[in-house]
């Protein structure tokens, strides 16, 4: 049905999944801080993480995509002809694409992460630092542990969406599954089929990620009483 | 910078603005249309009519958006049929195509927003309206519409600026909308900061614009809910 392309379709899977989670991994870090920087004391911070927060969830995925690679690519050439490289430098779309995504989804996971910190009723953060705990210590044994269990809701659809985003690196030029489908696509004249395969692959993808997330989410709300 | 670049692009920014705001308006119309009946299906007891619009739904919450569009607009063409049909000037325009891949996303969500404003709806509500005599139709019309379509402002405000980010995948299927517009000024001055920043902007002002507008629709249907002042 797939005139032997599976393999090639499943190979570009494997890329769209790399690319997922590398992603996902830049955004965790940026999120944590930004959520860390819009809930501190500074007022500096706080404005930092706003405006980030703000204009990267204002702006389409694309548009960001493209200005990071293709002006990532001319900020690269550019620095490197000032420090005396002659050549031309080619940005990897991959590198590119993650970038992007990662920055992206950093802000939607700020908004997340920030979200379920405050809903930690602050007496807990208080009672630890009562019983002589340094403020990594709280972060640590009372903060994260219980952010953990409120961000998952969000968590889940941040990371959907971001799977989904991840269809975008193939228009900057990385092989993944959406390219491939397209190139399987063309040769055999058949583009529905092959759409339609990514689709399911895609399809595939999230429903496995719901319920993964769907157990995690039983096993960290293990002890909350729950009204039903 | 290079403002000058930029001032001489700024027509077909305004154009691809046009495109952008026809494409999100078009989309959003439909979808918003579309999703009512079905959400009203899908919070339906009878199972028949529930299954099949949570498995679309489902299926198209679950898939890039991107993939929608090219099914529809390279997909299409692989049957003989729709390709010899009378639709296919339509089927085979992006105009179209983009439209409808649109619409159709945005159904999906709204649809889920709409059921679960209206499975919100407290249940006395409704109780007190039977004990008036009201029929269901008249329920429908009076008590679960007015206050569903009020909860759903909300969520449906960040659809809609999902909806807005979502249409610059318009200018992969050919269309000059304000990425499109971005992404012509790139090739033709090789100035990749001027381009997607200038169409960012745009983007970005869009958004304030719409956020504004839904505050307004709050203030003017969620007024209950609001704290005093």
């Amino acid at each position: 049905m797939l005139h032997g392309y599976a393999a090639s379709l499943l190979e570009g899977t494997g890329l769209t999944l790399a690319v997922a989670a590398a992603s996902l991994a830049i955004a965790c870090v940026l999120g944590l801080a930004t959520a860390a920087a819009r809930l501190s004391g500074s007022r500096l911070a706080r404005a930092l993480g706003a405006a980030y927060t703000t204009v990267v969830r204002g702006v389409p995925d694309l548009v960001l995509m493209l200005l990071v690679f293709y002006g990532g690519q001319m900020a690269v050439n550019a620095l490197a002809a000032q420090l005396g490289y002659e050549g031309f430098l080619d940005i990897d779309p991959f590198v590119a694409g993650i970038a992007t995504i990662g920055f992206i989804f950093g802000a939607y996971l700020a908004e997340t992460f920030r979200g379920a910190i405050l809903a930690i009723p602050a007496g807990q953060r208080e009672a630890g630092l009562a019983f002589g705990m340094g403020r990594l210590q709280v972060l640590l044994r009372i903060t994260l542990p219980q952010m953990v269990r409120l961000a998952l809701p969000g968590f889940t659809n941040n990371w959907l969406v971001l799977v989904k985003s991840t269809a975008l690196v193939s228009i900057i030029g990385l092989n993944d599954m959406m390219q491939r489908a397209g190139q399987a696509a063309g040769a055999t004249r058949e583009p529905f089929t092959f759409y339609l395969a990514a689709a399911a692959i895609y399809l595939a993808i999230t429903t496995v990620s719901l319920l993964a997330l769907r157990a995690l989410e039983k096993r960290y709300s293990l002890g909350v009483r729950l009204a039903r | 910078m290079n403002l000058e670049a930029i001032g001489e692009s700024l027509p077909s920014f305004v154009e691809g603005l046009q495109v952008t705001a026809i494409l999100l308006a078009a989309a959003l119309a439909l979808g918003l249309a579309a999703a009512l009946p079905l959400a009203f299906a899908r919070t339906s007891t009878r199972a028949w009519l529930s299954k099949p619009v949570w498995l679309f739904t489902y299926v198209i919450r679950g898939t890039p958006m991107l993939v929608q569009l090219f099914l529809l607009y390279y997909g299409l063409a692989q049957f003989e049929a729709v390709r010899e049909s009378v639709a296919w000037p339509w089927l085979s325009s992006a105009w179209f195509c983009a439209i409808a891949a649109f619409a159709i996303n945005t159904c999906a969500y709204t649809t889920e927003i709409l059921a679960g404003a209206l499975e919100a709806t407290p249940a006395g509500e409704i109780e007190a309206a039977r004990a008036l005599g009201m029929g269901r139709a008249t329920v429908m019309r009076r008590i679960l519409l007015p206050s569903a379509l009020r909860r759903a402002i909300p969520a449906y405000s960040n659809e809609a600026i999902m909806m807005l980010q979502g249409t610059s995948l318009a200018s992969i299927v050919t269309l000059l909308d304000l990425t499109g517009a971005a992404r012509e000024m790139n090739s033709r001055t090789y100035l990749p900061f001027e381009a997607f920043l200038t169409a960012a902007a745009f983007y970005l002002a869009l958004t304030f614009a719409l956020v504004s507008l839904f505050h307004l629709a709050e203030r003017r249907w969620l007024a209950h809910l609001a704290p005093r002042r």
